[in-house]
């Protein structure tokens, strides 16, 4: 009996391991990046699948380096890919399985996120996976040098820059933190959060008056901007070492703030300004390149991160919000919970203005942001006229615009065809 | 020099010349290492004191960030892979290398010019961007995700040089040497094995540093080109910027020890021969 | 086996070997540059140097090149002749000397932002000694030369070691007779340098000037750590084609361009410092 036990555990062990040596899934990803959580996906959230799966997380170089070369040798072992959803639309789509047939269990997965997925086509290229957002987070130090009258929840860009001021003029120092290092997401900031709330558009109105009063507000909120930003990238560490007490940046990239002085910072809505508060999603996906060795534990994999179960355990690990409909439990962690606490706010504010991540740009999606980033280094750093710069990025933004003949997107009107820039 | 005896004044000139000497060697030691003792200070804090301000200078041994790294999955294979695609690419890099660099020292032929810079233009081109023909043509052959294979890319950026290097110290060995050998009856080859070979010691020691420390540190053909046998710098060093303040200098302290330790074995071969006439 | 076929035989494995695995994906990459869509262009050429950053990033590229370098070779030509003249520790503080070599231009990055950002080392020291009552922001666009600063300080600081391990290892090659003659001659200590350690060591300095210059047009890592966006290099703007704007088309062009410009200052220093077929006495 014993020995018959010892025998069979033996025996199942050994099954297990070259079974698992044999098919573990090489899930290749642009995200959880930060060695803590590329950690925390290996083992809380990817152990629980049975083929077992080698999560493997790179810089955009090495993964893109990589996948190519398997779709160009037409062999490959990389069995799901986990990228944001710029870098997808970037992709050939021919070249990510149809997910479309997937059974994911009965799960409601957001149908705005998997409608991206398609990528412009009617098969199911990649399935979200998880979503984040950009939230302005500050020390608590900083409260009570708000202004008189604003609300922290439902702030405008001019209380934004009369408060950054009043901690400048109290402290002596430029706290006001923005993402602008080589890293750092400061796109999305103009993209997503600075034209919406100014213009209510991203493309249409990019050189329009509206645009050039939204550069003048942030060239205002500059002039109290912490002068070393051009090297921050994850503002978590300035927050930290606070030289920066007031940010702007993705949740993720400011959970470590959360996560190790919970009771030093608060999160709030990002601004608003004369079109409404602008903010949007970051959305990740899950897709099967064509050239994945076994088509079966692939999709197996991806059902797997679709599991309610598992959203929850990626949330934890990754401080990425579930795509799927489930119920938050209350032990979050600490980043967890304030992150979601401000994106709430945010999306159910009445004067909300959510835009809409750029789709049909294709590969061009890096040149569409490089038009903000350049703009931003022109106006911004190198003090040139307003007005002249955006007119002359407009011209590289219309040609980007007709070039891939994407369709506006949300903030901006609907287009018939290219979106024009007005 | 010693028979005379030295007036005062040029006594005091040496003196004053010896401590401006031994001042500029304890300053440039301090310039070297002061950097490095600021990486360990924050290697050994904890996450608070590497955020805080001041700084403190005298470490805390918090072993916390360590201990992460200790416990991190997969570390000693990566560590072993490391080594061994290391060690490959030295002896490759040696091997393919100093048979050049002695003929670019001993003879003249033609192509030589254009044989240097196609030595040359290896450095000359970023790896990042040959690393996709390159990676497809591993998949191909079978050299994908193997060690050998990853030593062959890093062979490729070590040659220019071990060539060089090997060139630059033949130069540097008198032909007539050489001569001497042959007309007492050493052929060629027994004439570089037995009188050249030994001079250039240091300049193999030298280009077996070069080797090492760029292959150790190579990061992007290693995040291509490996997946289940990740090198050291491709398992730990890509996802250095995007971690936490005090986990990104506990992990570039971990790179940085065992090429020091490997410098440190091989540093002695570097004066091997010091001198042909102190032989 | 003779002297006609001897070099040639010498040179064939690791010309067979760079074939492989550089002139091969090297040309598959070249041709990227010239072609868009399909058939000869120089339109990714034009598009490179069109890009209004491009001459920023050449300046800023040839600028540290032109400071660094020779500051480089001063100092490695400076501490080599130290540890000759040494004789007790010698051993160790040549050792100290090369430790940078063994640290990664990522690590490097890491280690001098640490000491320049706002609560960094430099801030602190400052602090410490009354200085400054508070940190203040250094690597900033208000004053660019600190930020030039921090990454000239940093780089020769990475990477003097690679020059002076060669400039090392090429001064034990050279007979200790010849400073014991010039010696007996009363030849000042700098008249010895000038006139034996120069023209002797002439490949070694070669060898390592070539290969500093090339690695300084390819300098990135540190100059990303320290100057954010604030200090583009061409590097930076190759690495953000392919990878950020996926176009290895415009990538391979500034690339080429790189290559270009360091294959005109390899040819110089080679012109310079001509190394004689072996060295004669």
């Amino acid at each position: 009996m014993n020995l018959q036990n010892v025998l069979l555990g033996a025996t199942a062990a050994v099954a297990l391991t070259t079974g698992a040596a044999q098919a573990e899934v090489l899930f290749w990803s642009t995200q959880a990046k930060p060695i803590e959580e590329t950690q925390a996906m290996r083992d809380q959230v990817l152990s629980g699948f049975d083929a077992g799966a080698d999560y493997q997380a790179n810089d955009s170089g090495p993964f893109l380096t990589r996948l190519n070369a398997e779709l160009q040798a037409g062999d490959g072992t990389i069995g799901v890919l986990g990228d944001l959803h710029g870098g997808f639309a970037a992709m050939d789509a021919a070249n990510l399985a149809d997910l479309s047939g997937l059974d994911l269990g009965g799960v409601t997965v957001n149908p705005t996120f998997l409608e991206l997925g398609k990528l412009g086509t009617d098969q199911q290229h990649y399935l979200p996976w998880m979503q984040a957002s950009y939230i302005m987070a500050a020390n608590k130090k900083a409260l009570e040098f708000l202004p008189e009258g604003a609300d922290i929840d439902a702030l405008t860009y001019d209380q934004l820059i009369a408060w950054s001021a009043a901690v400048e003029e109290a402290t002596g120092d430029k706290k006001f933190g923005f993402p602008a290092g080589p890293d750092g997401l400061k796109h999305r900031f103009f993209q997503g959060y600075l034209y919406p709330s100014y213009t209510d558009g991203v493309v249409r109105t990019f050189k329009s008056d509206a645009a050039v009063g939204a550069w003048e507000a942030f060239r205002a909120l500059w002039s109290h901007t912490n002068t070393g930003s051009t090297n921050f990238s994850f503002m978590q560490e300035q927050l930290l070492s606070e030289d920066v007490w007031i940010a702007f940046d993705h949740t993720s990239r400011l959970a470590g703030a959360f996560n190790e002085r919970p009771d030093d910072f608060v999160a709030f809505p990002a601004p608003a300004g004369p079109t409404g508060r602008g903010f949007m999603p970051v959305v990740a996906g899950l897709a099967i390149p064509v050239t994945a060795p076994d088509m079966a534990e692939a999709e197996a994999l991806v059902a797997y991160m679709m599991k309610p179960e598992t959203q929850i355990a990626t949330l934890r690990a990754t401080n990425f919000f579930p795509v799927v409909d489930v119920a938050l439990p209350d032990d979050l962690p600490p980043s967890v919970r304030a992150a979601g606490d401000a994106i709430a706010k945010m999306s159910g504010a009445a004067d909300a203005n959510p835009g809409l991540l750029p789709a049909g740009l294709g590969d061009k999606g890096g040149d569409f942001n490089r038009v903000y980033v350049d703009s931003f280094e022109r106006i911004i750093l190198g003090g040139q006229d307003i007005r002249a710069v955006l007119d002359d990025q407009a011209k590289v933004l219309d040609a980007i615009m007709q070039e891939t003949g994407a369709v506006c997107w949300a903030p901006d009107a609907p287009s018939e065809g290219a979106c024009p820039v007005e | 020099m010693t028979a005379v005896t030295p007036d005062v004044a040029h006594a005091d000139v040496r003196k004053s010349g010896r401590f401006l000497f031994r001042a500029a060697i304890v300053f440039l030691c301090a310039w070297v290492l002061v950097p490095i003792y600021f990486l360990l200070i924050n290697t050994l804090s904890s996450p608070e004191t590497v955020n805080a301000f001041p700084k403190s200078f005298i470490p805390e041994f918090d072993m916390g960030s360590l201990t992460f790294f200790a416990n991190f999955a997969g570390m000693l294979t990566a560590l072993k892979n490391s080594v061994i695609v290391a060690c490959l690419t030295m002896v490759l890099s040696i091997a393919f290398g100093a048979p050049a660099g002695y003929a670019l020292s001993r003879f003249d032929f033609r192509g030589k010019e254009l044989f240097r810079v196609l030595i040359l233009l290896t450095r000359a081109f970023p790896l990042p961007l040959l690393a996709l023909p390159l990676a497809v043509l591993f998949i191909r052959t079978g050299l994908d995700d193997t060690l050998l294979g990853l030593a062959l890319v890093h062979t490729t950026l070590a040659i220019p040089f071990a060539v060089l290097i090997t060139f630059s110290l033949f130069s540097g060995i008198p032909i007539e040497l050489e001569e001497a050998a042959w007309t007492l009856g050493c052929t060629r080859f027994t004439a570089f094995t037995k009188v050249v070979l030994p001079l250039i010691a240091p300049g193999i020691a030298a280009s077996a540093i070069f080797a090492f420390v760029i292959s150790w540190n190579e990061v992007f053909a290693a995040a291509v080109l490996t997946i289940q046998n990740r090198t050291l710098p491709a398992f730990l060093l890509q996802s250095l910027g995007t971690s936490p303040l005090h986990l990104k200098f506990a992990g570039g302290f971990i790179l940085v020890v065992p090429a020091l330790v490997f410098i440190f074995a091989v540093r002695k071969y570097l004066f091997a021969m010091w001198g042909i006439a102190n032989r | 086996m003779n002297a006609r076929t001897l070099p040639y035989l010498l040179i064939l494995p690791v010309t067979l070997f760079l074939c492989v695995f550089f002139i091969y994906p090297f040309v598959l990459v070249a041709q990227l540059a010239f072609t868009q869509g399909d058939g000869f262009t120089l339109a990714n050429f034009r598009e490179v140097v069109g890009y209004w950053k491009f001459p920023i990033s050449l300046k800023n590229t040839l600028l540290l090149a032109a400071i660094v370098v020779p500051i480089q070779l001063a100092l490695s030509l400076a501490m080599a002749t130290m540890v000759s003249k040494m004789e007790k520790g010698r051993d160790l503080v040549l050792y100290v000397w090369t430790i940078p070599l063994g640290i990664s231009d990522l690590a490097a990055g890491i280690i001098w932002l640490a000491i320049f950002e706002q609560s960094g080392f430099l801030n602190s020291m400052m602090s410490g000694m009354g200085l400054i009552d508070k940190p203040i922001s250094l690597l900033t666009y208000e004053h660019p030369w600190v930020i030039f600063i921090a990454i000239a300080l940093a780089e020769i600081w990475r990477a003097t070691a690679i020059m002076l391990v060669i400039l090392v290892a090429g001064m034990g090659l050279i007979p200790k007779e010849y400073y014991e003659a010039a010696e007996v001659f009363g030849a000042s200590p700098w008249k010895r340098f000038l006139k034996i350690t120069l023209p002797m060591l002439r490949p070694s300095l070669q060898t390592a000037l070539v290969l500093r210059v090339i690695l300084a047009f390819e300098v990135f890592a540190v100059v990303i750590a320290l100057g954010g966006s604030l200090f583009p290099v061409l590097m930076a703007e190759t690495y953000a084609y392919q990878f950020d704007l996926l176009n290895s088309g415009a990538a391979a062009a500034i690339a080429l361009i790189i290559l270009a410009i360091s294959i005109g200052f390899t040819l110089i220093i080679l012109r310079l410092l001509r190394v004689p077929k072996g060295a004669t006495i």
